[in-house]
This record gives structure tokens, C-alpha cells and sequence, in this order.
């Protein structure tokens, strides 16, 4: 059995260190390790409630507007306030566009560049592949990031800026729409569904969310261009449905809330149960291998102390579980919880895997183009965008919401108008989180188990897709 | 992660036309783990030329000084460490953002990780390098302060600096760029007419002044926020809430960021170089000669008396 130590591992969002058991060139055991904290909770602990607003989102300056959105929600809840119906619309444009900008980013700069690596100069796809997507220098950036620019114009729009806006409020949005500019927001999204339609699926988003099993999508694939097809076709060569393979069971808090519910509903999924209703109540997090002060598990009552010498402590993070299990949280979460027919079919198929978690983004992303023209043609132009009701000074409340990653929470306790108590739950402390006091590894301490690294050892790509393909978010992992 | 929506034909095009060469970036390189710790030794050298070193977070100095709470990845060491290596053999050393300027959020409160700026730890000077650090071409640590800084304000330093046009005299006293730190936020407010006649929002999301009710630091703030647009045409003011200053020192220190603090009725944060008297005299005058068109306006979230001759009396 040798050690091998994988770091500073780049193209994810913040630091990231993984210690890899290797026995007869396959992982046997694995560790991960969140190398950065910084104190958000701790730094909240006392300041007067709206500073959540103002400190929250700034966790991340890629998921801003996700911790926006849940600390407006916890606040929301605590406060006993009352969103106005547009200021929620308003703020499922600006979080579904930063979500869909998000997802685009991990596929063209994150994951999609490791095909380009010299490991796979021998593949018959390698110089077309190696051409279009390489690290910094292949053609798509000249496509994808002015894309994705012109998408963000959207936060000019609804919260003057991103990341980091104080639009997203309790009571709604800080900025009315009006006529001219609901029509410069279809126009966006208008552009963003061309770019899905012509550089990413090659085909129309009508048609491909049409789809509703594996044999329609063969069908749909067949003679296809676009980036969507491209992967696809990488992946049935590298078998990236046998790799990375998760606990097993699903999470989602459920996403996009409005006047009709969620567009994609919370709850578990495991086979063979199918989806259950989720016991938030069952939430709970275990610091045994964190540099932690044990305390109260349940994140509405702990506090976070560091422990910087703690003997057996590997990673800031803290282990979150679910009824004492660990979960897997992100698009293909969502994605199977919420019922979409094709990733319903895949995961029934193979379960989660480095392939499904890409397609359940890519799905997803065209979803939301969807999505987003609805909201803003829904838009209610003379009607209000943010209530005035009094706030509470007393209170708490879980604002639980989907970050482009999966399921985040913040959980506020507010006595006499102060932060009496704030913890957070990020989509990859669920999926990062170091071992349990039971022993029991996290999701992608598990999803690394069995991976082959051949004589590669530490610069194993396989061990790069696995990682990736739960495009993580460091730097909110441990806050 | 905001300087990825610069640049016309995204922002490798925009790096490249430029000749500027990415050693290493965390988020867009190739080059990982192992790859990346001997590329690093190469640079740290001096195997491999360094123009610039960029930081981006605060330097974490804690616990007891051996920056364990960032430490960097696959090396065993932290980054306090290697940014302290790495600045002796740059030619620049650049802070992209508040947290790496003068240590930002992370050192708000009890500053639970002991975080600090490169060069300023808040107000004073000190940091992670110290006050007299200078980098091989002889120039302090050129602080892109903001939260999160445009990405025109990143990529037109680095560019100035490539060019040679930046200079330790274009630095204002806290190391950021002149042509950025010159102007106030609220220069080009598309607020200014409620600003001028003193016609305040009173709740979130009108139209008005922000800075009377609703804790606007634009007339405090340095940076040419509303000169230019953010994300293809907006800003704070324009989204509707305060600017919060965030290009300056200290700003995390602040609470009740949306709440104008007063005194005797006066806001105490008043225009970076006004008097208080002509303020208040100013104020009261120009209260006086509001418009209704304007005084209504400004407390409500769209407008409901639209511009016409008389003031307002006459329907159009």
C-alpha cells in the first residue's frame, strides 16, 4: 500500500488536498482534506441581523447570489416577513442565471479541459477534443466566456451587480423592472438559448428536454454535433459511467420557490424507494475529523470553534449527515428528486456517476433558459418588488435553498435584532466532508474508492473526473 | 472569478493580445498537484521568471502565526508562507480584491484566523510583508481593492502594468491605482438629481437618494463604480441599495450596512470633503426647492409624476 498526497488540486473553486491509499494501482481508501477556514460563522455571531445581507454572500465570489438567496431566507423565516411575489421572481432570474453560468463554467473551464491532457494522446478523439476544449489556450473560451459575460448582464439588470449585490432583501428585490427592461432581459436569455441551441446541444432545448430515456437519447445523439454530444461520446469511450461512483442517495432541498411551489422539489431518492419526503429535522453535523471543538450536532443549536491541534482531525470541514448518512447533493440530486425523466432513467441505470453528474448540469442548464423566460415574462410590472412588513427581533428559522452545487442551508437564530447564532451547510460539505465519528467516509472519500491509477499514481486523470465531476466549491465547503 | 467576464472575445483573448503568460491560475491552468508544486519550486528559484505574483483572500496569519488555517494544498506549507517566498522574487506583487488589500471580511469582528492584507492590516500599514516591502522592480503592493473589484479595474492594472505605465506615483496612499481611486462612487449616480435635492428613499427598492436613510457611502467611497457599468449596465446605486464602500479599509467593520447613522438627525458619514455646515445649509435649501416630481418619486419603486414644464401641477 503506498500514500500518495494530490495538491493544490486547481480548476475547482478554493483549496483542495486528497490523500489516496493505492493498493495494486487502485484507490483503497481516500481522505479529503479542506485546507482553508476562515470564520464566517463566528465573524456573523453578534451583529445585527440585515448584516447577514452584506456578509453572507461574500463566502464566494461564485456562488454569491445562492448566499444571498439562503441568508434572505433564513432572514425571511426568522423575521416573520413576507417576500413580495415579483422580488421572488426576481431573484429565480438572477440565481437561476448565475446557476446556469455556474454550471457552464465547471463543463467548459473545470471538467471538460482534462480530456485535453496529454494522457490521452493515443484516444481517436484526442486533437479534435485537445483543440477545442485545452486549458486557457482552446478555441471555445472565445465563445464561452463572452457568453457567459453577456448572460451575467442579467445581475446588472435585477441586482446591479455581480457577485456580491445587497439586492436579494427578506422582503424581495431592491430594483423594480420596467417595460424596456423586461424586454432587454428576454433578449438575454434569448441569446443565452441560441448559444445552448448551437455551440452546446446542436439541436433544439424543446427537443432535447423532450427526451425521456436512454433510448431516446441514442436516438437524439445519433449524427450530432455540439459540445453536449461531444462529451458524450468521451464518455462512452472512457466508461464514465463506472466512474466516481456516489453513496447512493440523493438530497435536494428543492429549488426556485414561487406562487406554485418549486420547480424542482425537495426531497431523497434511493433506489429501490424511490423519492421520500426530506426529514430536515435529521440534519445533523459530526466534527469527529474536523479541527473542531465538538459541540451540539444539530446545525439550529452548534456553534463552530476551531480546534486547530485536534489529534485524528484531517479537514476544516465538517461532516454533515442525514439520519447519520452521507449524501450526495448537486444537479443530478436535483435532477432525480424532482422527477426529470431522462436523469430519472440514468441514475435507475447506473446510479450517480462522473457521466451523470455532467449531463445532469447540461439538463439542467437548458431547464433554466426555460425557466428564466417564464419568470420574466411573469413579471408583474406595477406590482411591487419588496414588502416593508416589520421584522421580528426575535426568531429562527433555516433558510434551506439549491446552490448551483446542491442543497445549502443557513441557519440563523436572531435574539433582540442580533446574530445570536448563524451556521451554514455548503453543497460541498455534503459531498466533501471528511469521516464521521461512525468511520464513515464522505461522498467522494467513497466515489474515489476503486478508482484505477495504474502506474500513474498521483497524476492519475481518472482521480481529476471523479473530483470534478462534483464541481466543488472550496471556499464555502468550510467558510 | 470576476475577471473571467473580461475581455470583448473572453479573457484568454484578451490575455494573450496582451503577451500576458499565465505561470499558474488555481482556477483555469492545466497544470495540476505535482505539476504545479515543481513549476512552483522553478519560480521560487528564480528557474522560472516571475513578472507577477497576484493574490486574491486575505492572508491568514493564524493559529499562532503558522497560517495553518490556509494552508496551501500538496505542499505542506501555507500560503502566508509561499506568498512571503514568492513576493521576494516578483517584480510585482498585485492584491486583486479588498481581503488581500487590507484583509477584508475575514478580519472583521474577533478576526477569528488573524487575517490581514498584503501590505495593510485595515488602515495600517504592515500587513503579511510589511510597511517597507518593495517588490524587484521597486514598487509596494498595488492593492485592486473592492468587493468584488471590476474586472476592467483588474485587467486594466495588469495590462498598465505590462506596459510599464503604472508607477508607484500612480498608487494613492493605500496602494490602488490612481485612475481608479481619483473618483468617488457616487460620481455619475443615476441617483444624483434625488442626491442634489436631498429627495431620500425612505424603504428598499425606491427610487430616491440612498444616502439620508438607507446607508450610502458613495460620497465617502473612492472608485469610478457608476462612471462605468458592471455586469453590462448596472452598479449598487443602480440596483437599489447603498454602496458599502467596499473599496476601502475597514469596510467589514461597519454594521447595519443598509441604515444611515446619524447624529442629531445628520448623517455622519457626509461627503468625503464637505464642511458639515454648508452640508446641512445645502441640505436644507435644496429641500426647500424640491420638485414634487422628484420628492415623489423618490418613495416609490417606479415613477409615478413623469418630468414636465411646471413642476409637476400640470398633467402632460
Amino acid at each position: 500500500m503506498t500514500r500518495i498526497t494530490i495538491g493544490p488540486f486547481n480548476r475547482v473553486e478554493g483549496d483542495l488536498e486528497v490523500k489516496l491509499d493505492i493498493e495494486d494501482g487502485v484507490v483503497a481508501t481516500a481522505e479529503v482534506t479542506v485546507p482553508l477556514y476562515r470564520g464566517f460563522e463566528q465573524i456573523l455571531e453578534g451583529r445585527p441581523a440585515l448584516d447577514a445581507l452584506a456578509l453572507a454572500p461574500r463566502i464566494c465570489g461564485i456562488c454569491s447570489v445562492s448566499q444571498s438567496i439562503a441568508a434572505a431566507a433564513a432572514l425571511r423565516g426568522a423575521m416573520g416577513i413576507e417576500a413580495a411575489p415579483n422580488g421572488v421572481l426576481a431573484a429565480n432570474i438572477a440565481h437561476a442565471a448565475e446557476n446556469a453560468a455556474d454550471h457552464l463554467t465547471h463543463f467548459y473551464i473545470f471538467f471538460m479541459p482534462d480530456f485535453a491532457r496529454a494522457a490521452y494522446k493515443s484516444s481517436l478523439w484526442y486533437d479534435a477534443i485537445a483543440e477545442r476544449f485545452a486549458a486557457t489556450t482552446g478555441r471555445v473560451g472565445r465563445e464561452i466566456l463572452p457568453a457567459r459575460a453577456r448572460l451575467l448582464e442579467i445581475m446588472g439588470m435585477v441586482a446591479g451587480k455581480w457577485p456580491h449585490s445587497l439586492a436579494f432583501q427578506p422582503g424581495g428585490t431592491t430594483r423594480a423592472i420596467d417595460l424596456g427592461e423586461r424586454i432587454r432581459l428576454l433578449s438575454i436569455v434569448a441569446g443565452f438559448r441560441s448559444f445552448l441551441e448551437t455551440t452546446v446541444f446542436d439541436g433544439s432545448l424543446d427537443s432535447l428536454l423532450a427526451i425521456e430515456d436512454t433510448e431516446q437519447l441514442d436516438r437524439w445523439r445519433a449524427g450530432r454535433g455540439g459540445d453536449f454530444c461531444r462529451f458524450l461520446a468521451i464518455a462512452d469511450d472512457l466508461q464514465l459511467d463506472r466512474l466516481g461512483k456516489g453513496p447512493g442517495i440523493l438530497m435536494s432541498f428543492g429549488a426556485y420557490h414561487g406562487e406554485q411551489g418549486a420547480l424542482f422539489g425537495r426531497g431523497v431518492f434511493e433506489e429501490p424507494r424511490g423519492v421520500t419526503a426530506l426529514a430536515t429535522a435529521d440534519i445533523a453535523e459530526d466534527v469527529s475529523h474536523a479541527w473542531m471543538r465538538d459541540g451540539a450536532t444539530d446545525p439550529a443549536l452548534s456553534a463552530t470553534i476551531p480546534d486547530p491541534d485536534k489529534v485524528g482531525a484531517y479537514s476544516w470541514a465538517k461532516a454533515p449527515r442525514l439520519g447519520g448518512r452521507p449524501v450526495e447533493v448537486g444537479a443530478l440530486a436535483r435532477q432525480t428528486v424532482a422527477g426529470q425523466p431522462l436523469l430519472r432513467a440514468l441514475a435507475a441505470r447506473s446510479g450517480s456517476n462522473v457521466r451523470n453528474r455532467v449531463i445532469a448540469r447540461l439538463i439542467e442548464t437548458a431547464q433554466l433558459a426555460v425557466a428564466m423566460e417564464k419568470w420574466i415574462r411573469s413579471l408583474r410590472l406595477n406590482e411591487p418588488f419588496c414588502t416593508d412588513d416589520k421584522p421580528q427581533r426575535e426568531g429562527r428559522a433555516a433558510g434551506l435553498i439549491e446552490a448551483a452545487r446542491g442543497s445549502l442551508g443557513h441557519w440563523i437564530e436572531l435574539s433582540n435584532g442580533k446574530i445570536s447564532r448563524y451556521q451554514i451547510i455548503a453543497p460541498t460539505t455534503w459531498n466533501f466532508s471528511p469521516r464521521d465519528a461512525e468511520g464513515r467516509p464522505g461522498p467522494l472519500e467513497q466515489a474515489l474508492v476503486g478508482t484505477a491509477v495504474g502506474s500513474e499514481g498521483a497524476s492519475s486523470v481518472a482521480v481529476q473526473h471523479v473530483v470534478r465531476s462534483f464541481d466543488p466549491c472550496m471556499v464555502c465547503t468550510a467558510h | 472569478m470576476a475577471v473571467l467576464e473580461s475581455g470583448q472575445s473572453g479573457w484568454f483573448e484578451e490575455l494573450r493580445s496582451f503577451g500576458i503568460r499565465l505561470i499558474w491560475h488555481p482556477s483555469v491552468s492545466e497544470a495540476t498537484g505535482s505539476e504545479v508544486t515543481a513549476l512552483l519550486e522553478q519560480v521560487r528559484t528564480g528557474l522560472v521568471p516571475l513578472d507577477a505574483v497576484i493574490l486574491e483572500g486575505s492572508v491568514l496569519r493564524g493559529p499562532h502565526g503558522s497560517g495553518r488555517f490556509n494552508m496551501f494544498a500538496g505542499t505542506g506549507r501555507s500560503i502566508y508562507h509561499w506568498i512571503t517566498e514568492l513576493a521576494g522574487v516578483a517584480g510585482y506583487v498585485v492584491s486583486v480584491g479588498s481581503c488581500a488589500a487590507f484583509g477584508g471580511i475575514p478580519a472583521a469582528g474577533l478576526n477569528p484566523t488573524d487575517a490581514t492584507g498584503l501590505q495593510f492590516d485595515g488602515t495600517d500599514q504592515g500587513g503579511a510583508l510589511g510597511a517597507s516591502f518593495r517588490s524587484r522592480r521597486g514598487m509596494p503592493v498595488i492593492n485592486i481593492a473592492g468587493c468584488a473589484p471590476h474586472p476592467g479595474w483588474i485587467m486594466e492594472t495588469l495590462i498598465a502594468l505590462t506596459t510599464g505605465d503604472l508607477t508607484a506615483d500612480d498608487l494613492d496612499g493605500f496602494g490602488r491605482p490612481k485612475f481608479i481611486a481619483n473618483h468617488l462612487a457616487h460620481h455619475g449616480c443615476s441617483r444624483n438629481e434625488y442626491y442634489e435635492f436631498k429627495a431620500s428613499a425612505e424603504k428598499m427598492s425606491e427610487l430616491g437618494c440612498l444616502m439620508e436613510h438607507l446607508g450610502c457611502k458613495a460620497t465617502q467611497a473612492v472608485g469610478d463604480c457608476n462612471q462605468r457599468s458592471w455586469n453590462g449596465g448596472g452598479s449598487c446605486t443602480k440596483g437599489g441599495y447603498a454602496c458599502i464602500s467596499c473599496t476601502s479599509p475597514g469596510f467589514e467593520s461597519s454594521r447595519n450596512f443598509l441604515e444611515t447613522g446619524k447624529l442629531a438627525g445628520i448623517p455622519i458619514g457626509l461627503p468625503l470633503d464637505m464642511p458639515k455646515a454648508w452640508f446641512v445649509a445645502l441640505s436644507a435649501l435644496s429641500k426647500s426647492a424640491t420638485p414634487k416630481r422628484v420628492r415623489s418619486n423618490a418613495t416609490s419603486d417606479h415613477i409615478v409624476i413623469p418630468p414636465s414644464r411646471g413642476g409637476g401641477k400640470n398633467k402632460p
